[in-house]
C-alpha cells in the first residue's frame, strides 16, 4: 500500500509542476509579457527598457526557476490590474466555483442514479428508450446554449429565477441545474451498464432465490456493487465537470475561479491567469488522486497491480 | 448462428450439405445495413446538405451577411408579429439577415471543427505511434505529457492558449488559423493515448513479427502494417471530436476570442443575441438550435460508423 501510496503522490506531484511549465511557457515564451503591460502604440525603446525593468530579458531558465520559486510557496505575483496577491484573488473566488461544482455533481446524481437503475431494470422498456434519448441529445447539447435557454425559460419567461448572480440559494439554483444536466448523461450511462453487469450476476440469482424482496435486490445487492465503478469514474471526471463549471460560470456570470480567469485572459493579467489554472489544475489532481485512493482501499485488486 | 452440425448434415451419406442461399447482391447488403443504421444514414445525409449549404453559401444565401440596414434591425421572425417574408429569421442588431449570417455561420464551424480534428489526430497519432512502438524512455516521456495535459480541462487550456495567441491570421474571412491550432493542440492528448493504446496491442501481433523478420524498416512496419489497423478507432474518434471542436470554437467566439467579427459565426451570434433575449427569445434560440442539431447529427452519424466499422457489432 505504501509503494502504491508513494506512486500516486510522485504522480500527482508531476502533473501539478508539468501544469505549471505549460503555463509557464505559454505566457513567457509563447506569448510576450510586456504587451499585458504597455499600451499596442507603445514604441520598441521604451518596451525594450520595461523589459529590463520586468526582467523579462533574462534568460528563461532563469525567469522560470524565479516563477518556479515564487510558485511552490503561492506567490504568483501582483495582479498587473488589482494591484494584489494573484493567489489571494483566486482563493478569493474559490468557495463560489466549489459550491457549484458540487451542487452540479448532486444535481448530476440525483438524476442518473434513479434514472440509470430504472434504465437497466426495465431494459428497452419505453422508459429505457426515452432516457437513453434523451442521454444522447444531452451530449450533444452545447452548456452555454442550456444556460441561456434555462434564463429564458424560468427568469425571463416564467420569472420564477434570477438570471445571474450570487449570494442566495434562488441564485444557485439555474447555474447547479445547468451544469448537472450536462453532467447527467455520462453518469447516467455508466449507472446503467453498471447495474445491467451486477443484475445478470449469480448472487442476484442467489438473493431472489431466498426470497428478498425486488427492492432489497436493487438497492441493497445491485445498487452497492454497482457505485464502486461509478463512483470511481465519475471521481476521474472531476475535470470534466470543473471544466463545464468553468463555462457555466460565464453564461450565469457566477463569480468563481473561471470569471475571474476569463477577465484576467482579457485584460492580460499573467499573474492571474497562472494562479488559476494552476489552482484548478491542483484541485482536479487532487481529487483524482483521492479517488484513486478510496478506489485502492475498497478494492485491494487495484493496489497490486 | 450457433446452429447444431447435424442441421446441413445428411444422415445418409454423412456429408455436409450446405442450405442453398443465393448470395445478396453487394449493393443489397449495403442499403440493408444503411436501413438497420437508418438513424446514422439520416444524420450523415443531413450533414452532407450541411456541408453543401455551407461551401455554396455565397449562392444560397439571400443576403450579403456582412451588410444590413440599420432601418431594418432586429425584425421579428415570419411568424411572430410584424414578421415578413423579406427576412425569414428577422435581423440582429445591426438589420442584418439572421439566416444568411446562420448559413455562413456554418462554413466557420465546419471549417474550424474538421481542420481542428486534422491538427489534433497528426500530433496525437505521430506522438501515439512513437510511444506504442519506441516504447521505453520516449514513452514514458510521452505519457507523462499526456497525463499531465489531460489533468487540466481542455477548454481551461484552449482557453489559455487562446487568450495569449489571440485569434491571429484569418484566411478567406472564415478560418483563424490560430483557433484551428489551439483546440488541436489542446486536445492531442486524446489520440495519443488511444494509438498508443492500439499500437501496444497490434505490436505483439504475428503480422508484425513477420514484417520484422522480413527485414521492413521499422517506418514501414509502422506505416503499412501497424497505422492501417489502427484506423478505424481514429475515424471514431474523429467524429465525436468534430463535434467537441464546434462546441468549442463557438464557445470562444461566445467570448469574443474565437473568430473575430464580423465574420458570422454561430457563437457571435449567440453573444450578440445576449443583451436581447429579455423581449426577443428567437435570437439567442437559432444559432444554438443550429449548432445543437449538428453535433447531434455529428454524433448520431459516428455511432452508426462505430456500428459500421466494428465486426463485432455487424449482424450478418
Amino acid at each position: 500500500m505504501s509503494t502504491y501510496l508513494a506512486r500516486q503522490v510522485i504522480q500527482l506531484a508531476i502533473a501539478v509542476w508539468g501544469i505549471s511549465v505549460i503555463v509557464f511557457v505559454v505566457n513567457f515564451v509563447i506569448g510576450d509579457p510586456i504587451n499585458a503591460l504597455v499600451p499596442p502604440e507603445t514604441p520598441e525603446e521604451t518596451r525594450q527598457l520595461l523589459r529590463h525593468q520586468y526582467g523579462f530579458d533574462r534568460p528563461i531558465l532563469v525567469q522560470y526557476l524565479d516563477f518556479a520559486r515564487g510558485a511552490v510557496v503561492g506567490n504568483f505575483g501582483e495582479s498587473y490590474l488589482f494591484r494584489k496577491p494573484a493567489l489571494d484573488l483566486v482563493l478569493e473566488r474559490l468557495p463560489a466555483t466549489l459550491q457549484l461544482t458540487v451542487a452540479g455533481m448532486g444535481v448530476a446524481t440525483l438524476i442518473a442514479i434513479p434514472v440509470g437503475i430504472i434504465s437497466a431494470y426495465w431494459r428497452y422498456s419505453l422508459i429505457d428508450n426515452i432516457a437513453t434519448l434523451v442521454a444522447v441529445a444531452g451530449q450533444a447539447m452545447p452548456i452555454y446554449w442550456l444556460g441561456l435557454m434555462l434564463i429564458l425559460l424560468f427568469s425571463v419567461h416564467l420569472r420564477w429565477l434570477p438570471a445571474s448572480g450570487y449570494g442566495t440559494p434562488q441564485h444557485l439554483i439555474l447555474p447547479a441545474f445547468c451544469l448537472g444536466v450536462f453532467t447527467a448523461p455520462v453518469a447516467m450511462r455508466l449507472v446503467r451498464s453498471g447495474m445491467l453487469d451486477v443484475l445478470a450476476q449469480d448472487y442476484i440469482r442467489t438473493a431472489r432465490a431466498k426470497g428478498l424482496t425486488e427492492w432489497a435486490v436493487v438497492m441493497r445487492h445491485a445498487l452497492r456493487n454497482t457505485m464502486i465503478p461509478v463512483v470511481t469514474v465519475l471521481g476521474l471526471q472531476f475535470g470534466q465537470l470543473m471544466g463545464g463549471a468553468v463555462i457555466t460560470e460565464t453564461v450565469f456570470a457566477w463569480p468563481g475561479v473561471a470569471l475571474l480567469l476569463i477577465n484576467a485572459i482579457y485584460r492580460s493579467d499573467i499573474p492571474v491567469m497562472q494562479a488559476a489554472v494552476i489552482i484548478l489544475a491542483l484541485i482536479i489532481a487532487g481529487v483524482n488522486f483521492l479517488v484513486d485512493l478510496v478506489v485502492a482501499v475498497l478494492d485491494p485488486r487495484i493496489r497490486l497491480k | 448462428m450457433n446452429r447444431p452440425i447435424s442441421d446441413g448434415v445428411s444422415a445418409a451419406a454423412g456429408t455436409l450439405i450446405l442450405p442453398t442461399r443465393r448470395a445478396m447482391p453487394g449493393w443489397r447488403k449495403v442499403l440493408r445495413r444503411l436501413w438497420q443504421l437508418r438513424t446514422a444514414t439520416l444524420s450523415g445525409v443531413f450533414l452532407v446538405v450541411l456541408v453543401f449549404v455551407a461551401v455554396f453559401a455565397d449562392f444560397i444565401t439571400p443576403y450579403n451577411p456582412y451588410e444590413g440596414e440599420l432601418v431594418n434591425r432586429l425584425r421579428p421572425p415570419i411568424w411572430e408579429h410584424g414578421g415578413s417574408w423579406e427576412h425569414i429569421l428577422g435581423t440582429d442588431q445591426v438589420g442584418r439577415d439572421n439566416l444568411s449570417r446562420l448559413i455562413f455561420g456554418a462554413r466557420v464551424s465546419l471549417a474550424v471543427g474538421f481542420l481542428a480534428t486534422v491538427v489534433a489526430a497528426a500530433i496525437g497519432v505521430a506522438l501515439g505511434l512513437a510511444a506504442g512502438y519506441i516504447g521505453r524512455l520516449t514513452d514514458t516521456v510521452i505519457s507523462t505529457v499526456i497525463n499531465i495535459q489531460l489533468t487540466v480541462p481542455f477548454i481551461l487550456l484552449a482557453l489559455l492558449f487562446i487568450g495569449v495567441v489571440g485569434p491571429g491570421l484569418v484566411i478567406a474571412n472564415y478560418i483563424a488559423v490560430n483557433v484551428i491550432i489551439v483546440l488541436g493542440v489542446a486536445s492531442w492528448p486524446i489520440y495519443a493515448r488511444v494509438i498508443r493504446a492500439e499500437v501496444f496491442k497490434l505490436r505483439e501481433l504475428d503480422f508484425v513479427t513477420a514484417a520484422r523478420c522480413l527485414g521492413f524498416s521499422d517506418a514501414r512496419i509502422l506505416l503499412r502494417h501497424i497505422l492501417p489497423n489502427a484506423f478505424n478507432p481514429i475515424i471514431v474518434l474523429s467524429t465525436v471530436q468534430v463535434a467537441r471542436f464546434i462546441i468549442a470554437e463557438a464557445f470562444l467566439s461566445f467570448l469574443g476570442l474565437g473568430t473575430p467579427p464580423p465574420t458570422p459565426t454561430w457563437g457571435s451570434m449567440l453573444a450578440d443575441a445576449r443583451q436581447f433575449m429579455f423581449d426577443k427569445w428567437w435570437l439567442p434560440t437559432f444559432p444554438g438550435l443550429a449548432i445543437f442539431i449538428t453535433t447531434l447529427a455529428i454524433n448520431l452519424f459516428g455511432d452508426g460508423l462505430r456500428d459500421w466499422l466494428d465486426p463485432y457489432s455487424r449482424n450478418i
